[in-house]
């Protein structure tokens, strides 16, 4: 057999309801528990980290997107400091579920996880709001962005010295969709959906002047007060799809809590156990965290 | 499917890559550039650093079973050190060392690559589906790329469709070709010659067909060339000329004699009907000709993959003209404009010799 | 070779032990032990890598001849599609730490289970759902993009499996963060008495640094997925140029998971190299911090090379010189293990039984891949092979010769614990020659062809490479002949072979200590370990073939 000391921590002794064969003591599992959550956070937060990745390299390269959404006022600053509002008074209310929990105040638990779902959902009713505005004004992305209130064309004009033989046909034929666009504003989601039926025929912009990632140091396009901003389908691009992935992860947020308030209804946390509780809470924080750098990166450009 | 390869290889005779000594080594192609001896110099550097470690580590490793091997089942070992750390200091500081002169190789041939002359000659290089076409300063199209020896010649590197990768392993050069964004590579070829360009990028059905001929003229004979090549008509008739666009930028992907490919055969089409995957039957004429090469998306023939990418601006349309002419004269019709392309008299009996196979035909015809 | 203990017996092991703990299919399918799912994942990823083999040898058939032999050019681009997403995202990444570290992790801890065992068996549901996600993209229609899936052509491409398999994709790496999520909480929380973080086995600090991994990049491959799902359903426009993306961007995205993932790959193999080298030599393993800190050094330069894959794609020459610096940071503790392994068997006493010889030849052959690697990290050199077979023939020998070479010592080394069996030696060495001697002549020719400019995933070739074609094609028989070999023995030793021993090898870790096969909670009591590499109080017992310790078994 092996060292005696080792025989006092085992099965003779009565295991605690909620602690699993395979753990020594509560104090372990429950350090594992939150240790494991912690790490589930960090590829939360490095799953975000591509997109915010991608927003800055676009920042970069092309501020004049930024600055153009900015300055049309495609996104409502009221609505996305409600949001915030919102998200921030539910993250105290999560961190006062957690404090109940710990404390046994099993009934203010109840209230208070109650009211991190109230919050949580008035967040994507707000975000409903939001996007139906978008839809309904034609603000999305790629060949979706068809603004008709601003009439800003993604590209109006072509001033560029790009006179090669074969970038010219690809000219002529954005000219010929910009023109029909600006006749009839009313017929672009038709447009919209032939150009998604006809994958294989992009239109490329010349080369060269399109978004450029890392490119060479110093060629990121001047911004100057009177040319047209090219490409600000982008911008909705990355607004929908970082919009998007939080809203989804606040639909997944707002699910746990409805866990944790079925089995708080029931009466399973208590001094004693309560792992579950802030474990949902880091969650949420995190989802929350996400969505203050959201913010100002989407909704005070300036 | 090797068509387009065979037709290179056979056109050309070059024996691609020369693996005898006197054209190049055991390991490396030979050298055609003035970026060549540079690579070459850090492939050959770090490649004695690896053989020495190699026959380092396999001969310890050799000795060592051997020596220490295990006579009976439970012999324990000779000797029992665990750990010594000015011998790991040791080993891991000569590597160090070691690498770093590696990359100081490598980032001075990359530095030179990147930065080309001043004076270098500019030559649009377009990647697409599957060829590759080189526009020279004069606005010359070409599928081939022919450059003057000992001169800087810069390449400027589009896609119009998927990313393409230009690689001529003589000249040790390779750039992606991305579209929407001009990548730009350049080279000093140094021995006249025939080498072969070709895609490295994956890009599709046809990648390894993706080839181009690369010529390095003689002192003088560039400009000659290019003077010929940028007026086919000069010497030829519209149906000539379309035969010579039909092999160069259509013959990847369309037979002329019927076979099955990527594309309808050209053998016969012209007047005949063709259906398309919308059911409809449309005769082909001028206008449908026409329309297939300007919008090839628009209509696609029954049974075939919509892969044709535009030629729009790409082909002139006394190009597109000659087209037609040849793919009449191909369904055995007389073309209308047989004569007309010529314009000087002098230059008929140079057209007829190196008259081909359906020239002929369109004589007998007459 | 070293004497076989003459002591035969083919009588199933009689006691209580994890196989037969419970029965029945849902015994195994519902199960939370991690042998069980171990077991269900070693057996499940050969499975996978059958498939993967397939394609490849259909891949060099169609390669004997310059021009068409066995199929057409989609079909040709199709399998080596499909051959490198299965053996890239099936096979290797989860190969050594789902499946053998699984089996091995918490045993060689003293612990029960892993921290989590039931987010364990998602894990391994998750990769199932993976490998269907693949089968589906086939049914689908197939996808012939490389398994890179650059844009734009794998948005354009009208091929129907693209969606299924970046799913599946996706899937695959949240299984893959949640067995390194798993690992790295149960090595910091569930040690037992006596092992610091210093007397942790070197394969641990391996599993560890790969997790470390797995948790940090595998979440940028989750969302360049989703990215790239949503660039071809939605036409998004971050990464498609015609709609103003950047393709650059997206490979930048994609390797910054997939060449930490080369780590993913190469970490667990070189841990259980260190394991076998050191058993086997009977000594005590040379540089024990190094080699443990090297592994961690390899997690970390691993994250900040990712650019050199695409030092001809139009980065900025700048990022490509700091890249080219950064990767040869790297090859220094690859090496430093190398040589600290040579070190281990000087004065040892060494025993060339299987795993030994699968070890030596992952010396061999990771040194030919690694060294190698050295001419991709010079820039210049890099642009002439960059996308040739050079770059094909590099990364199958870390990948291919390594990864899978140290899988297959690993599976030898821990067999007789896994189902206390021992297998046929003489029938392993044959196997290893033809594994051995194939794996060299399929991938060295292919060295001498990218050299001289053969790019890669071409399906015709100029007729001077076929030569150097064919002997490739000729050796990739001969090794698919040594894996039937293996795979032959190893079945025959399910139902023929010796009982196993507790300790047949030797060896100081944990499992050792505990029978073979372990039961079902490992350890009645958790254990006391000491010196993972001190092999001084174990003796060998002819009469058993075993190891016997003064301290005893751990586990009765």
């Amino acid at each position: 057999m092996s060292t005696a000391t080792d025989a006092e921590s085992h099965a003779v002794h009565e295991h605690p309801p909620h602690l699993a064969h395979h753990f020594d003591t509560e104090e372990q599992q429950f350090e594992a528990d939150v240790q494991g959550m912690w790490l589930f956070l960090a590829t939360e937060i490095l799953l975000f980290a591509g997109l915010f990745c991608a927003y800055a390299v676009y920042r970069a390269h092309h501020p004049e997107i930024f600055y153009h959404a900015y300055k049309q006022h495609y996104l409502s600053v009221f609505w996305g400091s409600v949001n915030t509002a919102l998200l921030l008074v539910s993250s105290f209310t999560i961190a006062a579920a957690v404090w109940c929990a710990q404390h046994n105040y099993q009934k203010w638990l109840v209230w208070m996880l109650v009211a991190t779902l109230a919050l949580g959902s008035g967040f994507l009713v707000v975000k409903y709001i939001e996007y139906s505005h978008k839809i309904h004004s034609g603000l999305l992305w790629g060949t979706g962005f068809n603004p008709q209130k601003h009439g800003h064309g993604h590209d109006d004009e072509h001033n560029d010295a790009h006179d090669e033989a074969h970038a010219a046909t690809a000219h002529a034929d954005e000219h010929e969709g910009d023109d029909a666009l600006h006749d009839e504003p009313a017929d672009a989601g038709a447009s919209a959906d032939t150009s998604a039926e006809d994958q294989l025929q992009w239109v490329y912009e010349p080369g060269g002047t399109g978004p450029r990632g890392l490119l060479e140091p110093g060629s990121a396009i001047e911004l100057s007060e009177d040319e047209q901003v090219r490409n600000v389908q982008t911008f909705f691009g990355i607004y929908f799809l970082m919009t998007g992935l939080h809203g989804l992860h606040v639909i997944a947020g707002l699910l746990a809590i409805t866990w944790l308030l079925v089995k708080a209804l029931k009466g399973h946390f208590t001094a004693a156990y309560f792992t579950p509780v802030p474990i949902v809470g880091l969650y949420w924080h995190v989802v929350d965290l996400v969505w203050i750098y959201l913010f100002p990166l989407l909704y005070l450009i300036h | 499917m090797n068509t387009l390869l065979a037709r290179l290889l056979a056109q050309t005779n070059i024996d691609w890559p020369p693996v005898a000594p006197e054209d190049g080594t055991f390991w490396l192609p030979p050298q055609a550039s003035t970026q060549a001896p540079q690579t070459d110099l850090a492939f050959y550097f770090i490649y004695w650093v690896s053989v020495f470690f190699f026959i380092l580590i396999v001969f310890l490793m050799t000795v060592f079973v051997f020596r220490y091997r295990r006579r009976v089942e439970g012999e324990g070992p000779r000797v029992n050190v665990t750990h010594n750390t000015p011998l790991e200091l040791v080993w891991t500081t000569i590597p160090l060392i070691l690498v770093v002169v590696m990359f100081y190789m490598g980032f001075r041939g990359f530095m030179d690559l990147m930065n080309p002359p001043a004076d270098a000659m500019d030559v649009y290089v377009l990647g697409q589906k599957w060829n590759w076409n080189f526009t020279y300063p004069n606005g010359h199209q070409d599928t081939e790329l022919h450059v003057p020896v000992d001169t800087n010649v810069r390449l400027i590197l589009e896609s119009q469709d998927v990313i393409h990768s230009f690689y001529v392993p003589a000249f040790r050069i390779k750039r992606d070709a991305v579209p929407g964004r001009y990548n730009k590579i350049w080279f000093k070829a140094t021995k006249p010659g025939e080498y072969l360009a070709l895609c490295a990028e994956y890009c599709g059905t046809q990648h390894s067909d993706m080839l181009a001929r690369v010529v390095v003229h003689e002192p003088g004979m560039f400009e000659k060339w290019l003077a010929d090549a940028s007026d086919p008509f000069k010497t030829r008739s519209y149906a000539e000329v379309g035969q010579l666009v039909v092999t160069k930028r259509c013959g990847g992907c369309h037979s002329i004699d019927g076979s099955a490919n990527v594309g309808p055969t050209f053998k016969d089409l012209f007047g005949s009907e063709v259906k398309h995957t919308d059911g409809a039957t449309v005769l082909v004429d001028e206008e449908y000709v026409r329309k297939s090469i300007i919008n090839p998306q628009a209509e696609i023939v029954a049974g075939y993959d919509p892969v044709m990418p535009t030629f729009k601006g790409q082909l002139k349309d006394r190009e597109i003209t000659a087209i037609i002419e040849y793919l009449k004269q191909l369904a055995g019709m007389t073309s209308t404009l047989s004569d007309v392309g010529r314009e000087t008299e002098e230059a008929a009996p140079a057209a007829d010799a190196a008259a081909s196979q359906p020239t002929e035909t369109e004589k007998d015809s007459e | 070779m070293a004497t076989i203990p003459a002591d035969y017996s083919a009588a199933p092991p009689a006691r209580d032990n994890y196989l037969t703990h419970g029965r029945g299919i849902l015994s195994w399918l519902c199960t939370l032990d991690h042998k069980r799912i171990g077991v269900m994942y070693l057996v499940s990823i050969l499975a996978a890598f059958l498939l993967g083999g397939i394609f490849a040898i259909l891949i060099r058939t169609e390669l004997l001849t310059p021009e068409k032999t066995i199929m057409g050019a989609d079909t040709y681009n199709q399998f080596f599609t499909l051959h490198g997403a299965i053996m890239t995202f099936l096979v290797i990444i989860p190969g050594i730490p789902a499946a053998l570290g699984n089996f091995v992790l918490p045993i060689m801890l003293g612990a029960k289970d892993l921290a989590f065992p039931r987010i364990n068996l998602l894990s391994y549901y998750l990769w199932v759902a993976g490998a269907l996600f693949s089968v589906l993209a086939i049914v689908m229609g197939s996808v012939d993009t490389g398994w890179t899936f650059y844009i734009p052509y794998a948005t354009d491409t009208t091929m129907g499996g693209v969606i299924p398999v970046l799913m599946g994709v996706f899937v695959l790496g949240f299984s893959s963060i949640f067995t390194g999520l798993n690992f790295i909480v149960t090595i910091h929380k569930m040690r037992p008495p006596g092992m610091g973080w210093f007397e942790l086995p070197l394969f641990l600090w391996a599993l560890y640094a790969t997790a470390v991994i797995q948790i940090l990049a595998t979440p940028v491959i989750g969302i360049t997925g989703l990215l790239l799902i949503a660039e071809r359903v939605g036409q998004f426009g971050i990464f498609h140029p015609g709609l103003g993306g950047d393709p650059v961007l997206y490979q930048h995205f994609f390797w910054f998971y997939s060449h930490p993932a080369v780590y993913i790959m190469i970490l667990p193999a070189m841990g259980v190299i260190s394991e076998i080298i050191s058993i086997f030599s009977r000594k005590h393993i040379f540089g024990y911090h190094f080699i443990a800190f090297s592994s961690i050094a390899i997690a970390m330069f691993g994250f900040i090379v990712w650019g050199h894959h695409m030092f001809v794609s139009g980065q900025s020459t700048l990022i490509s010189v700091i890249f080219s610096l950064l990767t040869y940071s790297v090859s220094i503790p690859s090496a430093v293990k190398v040589f600290n392994w040579l070190a281990t068997m000087y004065g040892g006493s060494i025993s060339l039984r299987a795993p030994m010889l699968y070890a030596l030849a992952f010396i061999f052959i990771f040194g030919i891949g690694g060294l190698t690697g050295l001419f991709l990290g010079a820039l210049a050199t890099d642009v002439h092979l960059h996308d040739t077979y050079f770059v094909v023939a590099h990364f199958h020998y870390v990948m291919m010769g390594s990864t899978l070479i140290a899988m297959i010592a690993g599976i030898h080394h821990w067999w007789p614990k896994m189902v206390g069996r021992m297998y046929n030696e003489a029938a392993a060495f044959i196997a290893w020659v033809f594994v051995f001697v194939g794996m060299n002549l399929t991938f060295f020719p292919q060295f001498i062809m990218g050299a001289h400019g053969m790019p890669r995933r071409y399906y015709n070739y100029p007729p001077e490479f076929e030569n150097l074609h064919q002997m490739s094609t000729w050796g990739s028989y001969l090794m698919a002949v040594g894996f039937v070999i293996i795979a032959a023995y190893l079945l025959h030793s399910l139902f023929a072979g010796r009982t196993a021993p507790a300790n047949p090898w030797g060896g100081a870790t944990l499992e050792w200590r505990c029978a073979s096969p372990p039961p079902h909670d490992n350890y009645p009591v958790t254990p006391t370990a000491g010196d993972p590499y001190d092999f001084s109080d174990l003796k060998y017992n002819p009469q058993t073939g075993d190891y016997e310790s003064d301290r005893g078994p751990a586990a009765s």
